[in-house]
C-alpha cells in the first residue's frame, strides 16, 4: 500500500550539509504493523515527516525517491492534495502530547476541525464524532470533556486524545511517532494496548517508531532498524529478536537487560559513539563502533542485501550473535 | 558484591511537604504537595538500593531529601551515626564530602561556561583538598577513570555527547572520595546504546571503590540489573520494598505486580505469551491524595478496608517489606 523507494532527505546547516535520510526503502501492505527502531539522530522521525511531506524547507529538502501511496507519489503531490490526504488516509501521533495540541482551543473544537477539513459532516454531526472518539480512546465522561482544554487532562489523556483526532477520518495509515516515550510505563502500556486493539478493529497499517526494542516486540509484524540515516536490518518479528544479523542490531539487543533474566550478566555495551552525520565518507556508517571490520568496509558503504527471503542487512560481513 | 550488612543510611519518618500558595505578594499556604510522605528506609554499606516509581512519585525528591537538598519537613536521615536533618549548613557541607549525587539531565546539571578542569575541580577546591599542580592531576586521574581522555580536561561541556557528560558528573561526584552516591536517573536521558556503558561504569566503579548507591530509575530492566535491594514508590510513600530477586519473581503489592507486567519484554516469543495486568486511570495528585491506601484509586483488588484505612508499611517476611492489606 505504502511503497517507499530510495528516499533521502537532507537538511543544510552552517556546518555542512547533513545526510538525515539516506536511500531508504520500504514497503508497507495494508494492515501490516511494522516498527522502525533507532536511536536518536538516526533519522527515523525525519523519515516519517519527509513521507508526510512536512519537513521545513528551508533548512531541510527531500532530494531523491519517491513515496508511493496507492499509485500516487506523495513527493510529487501539490499542496492541495497533500492536505486532503494527510490526516485523511495518512494520520501521525507524535512524541509530545503536550506541544502538539493547541493549548487555547478546545478539545472538541481540535477534534472536529479535522472531520470538518475532511468529511461532509456539519458541526454537529462533527461533535457527535467527536464524543465517539473519546469514548473509542476510552476517555470517561466523553460529552462532558469536548469543552475543556488540554491543560486539563494528564499526559496519558492527552496522548488518547492526540490518537483520537488522528482516527476521525478512519486512516489507512497510522504513524506513530514515539507516542510512549514521555509517558510513565503503566500509561505506556494503556496505550499500546489502545493502539493494538484499534488497529484491530479498524484494520489500519500502523509504522510504530520506537528507540524502545520492548514495545516493539509486542506489537509489530515487521522491524525496520535505522542507523545514521540508513535501514541497516530488516526482518519479521520474531526472525530479528531470534537471529538479529546486523553487528548494530545485535549490540543493541545485547546492551538491554531483561526483566526476565535468570542470572546477573554484565552489559554488553556497544563502545563509542554514532557518526556525525555531516560530509559523511563513502564506507560503512558503523565502522567506528564494529568489531568485525574487513578491508571492505572502509571503501564502500554497503547496501541493503537478502540474507533469507524476508531478511535483509546492510552489512559486508554477514556475523550471528555467537561471533560478537 | 556482597554487601556487609551494616547500615551507612537509615531514614526515619522522612517527609516532606512543598507549600502551596496562593497571592501574589503575601504568599498564604493554602495546602501541601505531600512529595514524599512519611517513608523509612536503610540501606546496607556497599549494596545498590533501587527506588522505583513513575513520575511525580516523590523518588527524585527522597534522593535530594537525604541529602539535604531540600530540608526536611520532619523525619531523620541518620546518616553513620549521624542525623543529618539537624545539622546546619556548614556541617552538611562537610558530609557532601562522603555523599554525593548524579543528576538527570547531563546536559543542565553542568555548567555551560566553565570547563571541565574546573567542573571537576570545583569540590576539590570548596574543600580545601587540592591545588594548582595537584588538582590538575586529580582531575586527570578522575578522567581517566570514568574512560575520558584526559586531554579533555580544557574543554567545555557542548563539546562532548550525553554520554560523555554524564561521564564527566560522575568524575565530579567522585572528586572528593565519597562513599555513598545518589545517582538520580544517570541513565533516563541517554540513548539505548550508551545507557549499558553508564552502567557498566558505574558497577565498575562501585567494585573498585567500595561506594553504596541509591539509584533511582524509572526504567525497571534496569533497576534489576544494578540493585541488589529494591524500594517501590507510590505517590510519596514505599510500598514495597524487598530484596531483588524476591521483588522481580515474587512480587507482592499489587501496584509492583502491575508495574511489572507493564514492562514491555524484547522477545515477541514471551510478550505473546504474557497477560499484561492494565492500570485503570492516573496517578492521583499528591496534593490530594485519596482516603484510605494511597493506591485504592487503581488497585485491582482493593476491598472495602483499603477505602478506609490506611495500610502499615510492615516487614512481612525477613527484610521484606510491604504496604498492603491484603497481603499477610
Amino acid at each position: 500500500m505504502l511503497e517507499v523507494k530510495e528516499l533521502k532527505t537532507i537538511f543544510s546547516t552552517q556546518d555542512g550539509v547533513v545526510n538525515a535520510v539516506n536511500d531508504i526503502s520500504f514497503s508497507l501492505q495494508s494492515g501490516e504493523a511494522i516498527g522502525i527502531v533507532g536511536e536518536s539522530g538516526c533519522g527515523k522521525s525525519v523519515s516519517m515527516l519527509s513521507i508526510m511531506r512536512l519537513i521545513p524547507n528551508p533548512p531541510g529538502k527531500i532530494v531523491g525517491g519517491e513515496v508511493f501511496f496507492q499509485g500516487r507519489d506523495i513527493l510529487k503531490m501539490n499542496q492541495h492534495d497533500l492536505q486532503d490526504m494527510r490526516g485523511n488516509q495518512i494520520s501521525m501521533v507524535f512524541q509530545d502530547p503536550l506541544t502538539s495540541l493547541n493549548p487555547v482551543k478546545t478539545i472538541g473544537s481540535q477534534i472536529s476541525e479535522t472531520v470538518l477539513r475532511h468529511t461532509d459532516k456539519d458541526k454537529k454531526q462533527a461533535e457527535q464524532r467527536a464524543v465517539e472518539l473519546l469514548k473509542l480512546v476510552g476517555i470517561p465522561e466523553a460529552e462532558n470533556r469536548l469543552k475543556d482544554y488540554p491543560h486539563q487532562f494528564s499526559g496519558g489523556m492527552r496522548q488518547r486524545v492526540m490518537i483520537a483526532i488522528a482516527l476521525s477520518c478512519n486512516p489507512q495509515i497510522l504513524i506513530a511517532d514515539e507516542p510512549t516515550t514521555a509517558l510513565d510505563v503503566t500509561i505506556q502500556a494503556q496505550i499500546v494496548d489502545l493502539i493494538k486493539q484499534l488497529r484491530v478493529e479498524l484494520g489500519m497499517a500502523v509504522i510504530w517508531i520506537t528507540h524502545d526494542l520492548g514495545v516493539v516486540a509486542g506489537s509489530v509484524d515487521k522491524v525496520i532498524v535505522m542507523y545514521a540515516g540508513q535501514i541497516v536490518e530488516t526482518a519479521p518479528l520474531k526472525e530479528f529478536y531470534a537471529n538479529p544479523r546486523h553487528p548494530y542490531s545485535i549490540g543493541l539487543l545485547m546492551s538491554l537487560p531483561r526483566l526476565d533474566a535468570e542470572t546477573h550478566q554484565k552489559l554488553i555495551s556497544i563502545e563509542g559513539l554514532p557518526p556525525n552525520l555531516i560530509n559523511m565518507p563513502d564506507c560503512c556508517p558503523f565502522i567506528n563502533r564494529c568489531k568485525n571490520v574487513i578491508e571492505k568496509c572502509k571503501h564502500k558503504n554497503p547496501p541493503l542485501r537478502h540474507v533469507s527471503d524476508s531478511h535483509l542487512i546492510a552489512c559486508w560481513v554477514d556475523v550471528t550473535q555467537k561471533e560478537i | 558484591m556482597i554487601p556487609e550488612n551494616k547500615v551507612l543510611l537509615k531514614v526515619k519518618n522522612l517527609k516532606k511537604y512543598f507549600p502551596i500558595t496562593s497571592g501574589i505578594v503575601f504568599q498564604n499556604p493554602v495546602g501541601f504537595v505531600k512529595a514524599v510522605d512519611d517513608i523509612s528506609f536503610e540501606v546496607f554499606k556497599g549494596e545498590t538500593l533501587g527506588l522505583i516509581g513513575e513520575s511525580g512519585c516523590g523518588k527524585s525528591t527522597t534522593g535530594r531529601t537525604i541529602l539535604q537538598l531540600y530540608r526536611p519537613t520532619s523525619g531523620e536521615v541518620i546518616f553513620e551515626g549521624t542525623n543529618l536533618a539537624e545539622l546546619k549548613e556548614d556541617a552538611i557541607r562537610k558530609i557532601r564530602r562522603r555523599a554525593q549525587m548524579i543528576f538527570q539531565d547531563p546536559y543542565s546539571s553542568l555548567n555551560p561556561r566553565t570547563t571541565v578542569y574546573d567542573i571537576i575541580s570545583e569540590p576539590l577546591k570548596i574543600h580545601n583538598i587540592a591545588t594548582g599542580k595537584e588538582c590538575l592531576e586529580r582531575v586527570k586521574d578522575l578522567l581517566d577513570k570514568v574512560g575520558l581522555n584526559s586531554k579533555f580536561a580544557d574543554r567545555y561541556p557542548h563539546e562532548f555527547s550525553g554520554g560523555q557528560r554524564q561521564r564527566i558528573a560522575i568524575a565530579r561526584a567522585l572528586a572528593l572520595n565519597p562513599e555513598f552516591i545518589v545517582c538520580d536517573e544517570p541513565i533516563s536521558a541517554l540513548d539505548v546504546s550508551i545507557q549499558a556503558q553508564i552502567i557498566n561504569l558505574l558497577e565498575q566503579l562501585q567494585d573498585e571503590l567500595g561506594l553504596t548507591y541509591v539509584f533511582i530509575a524509572h526504567d525497571m530492566s534496569m533497576v534489576r540489573h544494578i540493585s541488589s535491594r529494591v524500594a517501590v514508590m507510590y505517590l510519596g510513600k514505599i510500598v514495597e520494598l524487598t530484596d531483588r530477586d524476591q521483588l522481580y519473581k515474587n512480587p507482592s503489592h499489587p501496584y509492583t505486580k502491575a508495574l511489572l507486567s507493564a514492562v514491555p519484554i524484547h522477545d515477541p516469543i514471551v510478550e505473546e505469551k504474557r497477560s499484561r495486568i492494565i492500570l485503570e486511570g492516573d496517578v492521583p495528585s499528591p496534593a490530594n491524595p485519596p482516603k484510605g491506601c494511597n493506591f485504592n484509586t487503581r488497585c485491582p483488588v482493593a476491598e472495602k478496608q483499603c477505602f478506609e484505612e490506611e495500610p502499615i508499611f510492615r516487614e512481612v517476611s525477613t527484610g521484606s517489606w510491604c504496604a498492603c492489606h491484603l497481603v499477610s
